[in-house]
């Protein structure tokens, strides 16, 4: 039953992961990602990890494929590319070298070390308490320090994201004409107060 | 004997639990489909009452049949799809828009008996179950799951026709339900601060059936959490559910259909469906957080069927008010959706938020709470006044600018 959980579970990342890279179409690739996670989610279920499906379908599907989404859309960039064409040079062959480097990094671990395919839940500190009550438990006692620097970290950097975006706006002068170079430095920082 | 076969080969899953599982996930099924026709005519009668129309009255009684004539109809109807469309995506979109609701009715409670102390369990063919479909541990996160991903069927739908309004109406709908989902999502919390239970060394619970047992029988959410949440979650519901006065992706008057304008035949049935299935779908939540879903007093007989029956009436209500406000209620501006959102909801849940904490830290450790509460009171007034002023200053700002007038 697990082994067919956990068949099913890769199919749906591979086929998802695959269809990511070989689609034409951006928005195309976006959805196969979605299939990808959904198929993770999937994995983390058949590992008793509930609380890592949830998140994971509520901030990677959710969230991050839906902003992909929305900057595809609003940016207009949903035309089919020209997959032939390298977007920098030498990019395809590096990719193939790592790629296949990783690959078989990956089947020497398989190969030589001795993965057990014991359940991660196997090692929980209480077996009783239900999955997500031990993570709340310990994200909250014994990593609370780690939990709340990374919360930190992610409002510098939505902070400097408002930041960058403001200042990019300042440059824009409208009517450009072709030859003539926008004097940045002289305009007004009035939005810094 | 046969019920002793072991059909998933695992081990320790009978026969009978598959079967119980597969009667179930079909009921539920059946009652989401049932209740989402039955929610349009009601939703038809209501508004033509309020507005003094008679309504659907042709086909049935009281024209109750309405749905299933328009739905028969429809079936009949070419199924066109444009030329310019992205086939795949168009095709997969309105599948997109159902499943969400579909899986999160599953998680919603809705009967059982909560007043003997069995949380609402109860026994068939010799196995204890409860009457929902399914009670993940991650319980009100799947929810909250499944509402995150709803926005796909819109965004791919709008997206897929290849024509502008649809377009505009798909971008307008993914970031109002992005933007609603944070308030939402803060107004749960609340609700799971105060489902803890005592008989797990003060655990609180994330399941569905754990937080209507946390309920029963009168402690309601609605008046635990002290009514903000209740009313910041129907808020942000309408929103998210783009019902109006937020219906602002189907604004007819600029954006002719929205994401549904290419749609047509059984497609188009499959949107409509689905409003109104997300509709059904989101008072049961209300009803399993806020109102105590199935509990309710036990009057006589076998204590299951009052858990059926106070569930249906406490849904009704809440639908009947979704149905009354967008009766009642003028579709508000894109600027007022987003500050509505952004600028009162979300700091109003956060802050309240916190506020249940201090009482919460302050009743463990012994404080005194009128103490906890004039010092919370007075930090919440303190931030609000900050953010005023933040919101004074980028608004000079973007005058400067010139972004604005």
């Amino acid at each position: 039953m697990e082994l067919a959980v956990f068949i099913a579970g890769s199919l749906i990342c591979l086929m998802g992961a695959i269809g990511v890279v070989t689609s034409e179409n951006p928005v195309h690739s976006a959805l196969s990602l979605v299939g990808t996670l959904f198929g993770i989610a999937v994995l983390f279920i058949a590992q008793d990890a509930e609380f890592l499906a949830a998140v994971q379908v509520i901030v990677y599907a959710g969230a991050i494929v839906v902003m992909f989404l929305f900057v595809i859309m609003l940016l207009g960039v949903d035309r089919t590319d020209d997959i032939r064409v390298d977007p920098l040079v030498g990019q395809r062959s590096a990719a193939i070298v790592a790629g296949v480097l990783l690959a078989g990094g990956l089947t020497a671990v398989v190969l030589l070390g001795s993965v057990s395919g014991a359940r991660s839940s196997a090692a929980a500190p209480t077996k009783d308490l239900p999955n997500v009550a031990q993570i709340g438990q310990l994200l909250f006692t014994d990593y609370l320090w780690a939990f709340e620097i990374t919360s930190v970290l992610l409002v510098i950097a939505v902070v400097g994201a408002v930041v960058l975006a403001r200042h990019r706006r300042d440059d824009f002068v409208d009517d450009l004409p072709g030859d003539e170079v926008p004097e940045i430095a002289a305009a007004p920082a009035e939005e810094v107060s | 004997m046969i019920l002793g076969l072991d059909p998933l080969f695992s081990g320790h899953v009978g026969l009978v639990v598959v079967l119980i599982v597969v009667v179930k996930a079909a009921l539920t099924l059946g009652i989401c489909l049932v209740a989402t026709m039955l929610m349009i005519w009601f939703e038809r009668k209501i508004v033509s009452d309020l507005q003094n129309r008679i309504g659907p009255n042709r086909a049935g009684p009281w024209g109750i049949l309405q749905t299933l004539a328009d739905g028969l109809k429809v079936i009949l109807k070419e199924d066109l799809i444009p030329d310019k469309a992205d086939r795949l995506v168009f095709r997969l979109a309105p599948i997109l828009t159902m499943v969400p609701a579909f899986i999160t009715f599953g998680l919603i409670p809705l009967g059982g008996d909560f007043s003997n102390g069995n949380g609402g369990a109860v026994t068939m063919f010799g196995h204890t179950t409860f009457l929902q479909l399914a009670n993940p541990d991650a319980g009100v996160l799947v929810i909250l799951a499944m509402s995150s991903i709803a926005v796909y069927g819109v965004m791919l739908a709008g997206w897929s026709s290849g024509s502008k309004y649809p377009l505009l109406g798909s971008v307008r709908a993914s970031a109002q339900m992005v933007s609603y989902e944070a308030a939402l999502g803060l107004s749960v919390l609340a609700v799971v601060l105060v489902s803890g239970s005592a008989t797990k060394g003060g655990l609180g619970t994330l399941t569905t059936n754990g937080i209507v047992n946390a309920q029963a029988p009168w402690g309601w959410n609605l008046w635990v959490t002290g009514l903000i949440p209740f009313m910041i979650f129907s808020v942000a519901a309408t929103a998210e559910l783009n019902r109006p006065p937020f219906d602002l992706v189907e604004a007819e008057q600029e954006l002719v259909g929205s994401f549904q304008t290419e749609y047509s035949g059984f497609r188009f049935a499959i949107f409509y469906l689905a409003e109104f299935l997300n509709c059904v779908t989101m008072g049961a939540i209300i009803v399993t957080l806020f109102l105590g879903g199935p509990a309710g007093p036990v009057l006589f007989g076998p204590g299951w069927i009052w858990g059926f029956l106070w569930f249906f009436l406490k849904l009704v209500a809440i639908l009947y008010a979704f149905v009354w406000t967008r009766a009642s209620v003028p579709r508000v501006r894109y600027d007022q959706l987003m500050d509505l959102g952004w600028k009162v909801l979300i700091p109003l849940s956060l802050g309240w938020l916190l506020l249940l904490v201090a009482i919460r830290v302050g009743s463990d450790l012994g404080w005194n709470p009128f103490a906890t509460i004039a010092v919370s009171a007075v930090v919440m007034a303190s931030c609000y006044g900050l953010l005023v002023q933040a919101m004074k200053v980028s608004r000079r700002n973007r005058e400067l600018e010139g972004v604005i007038d």
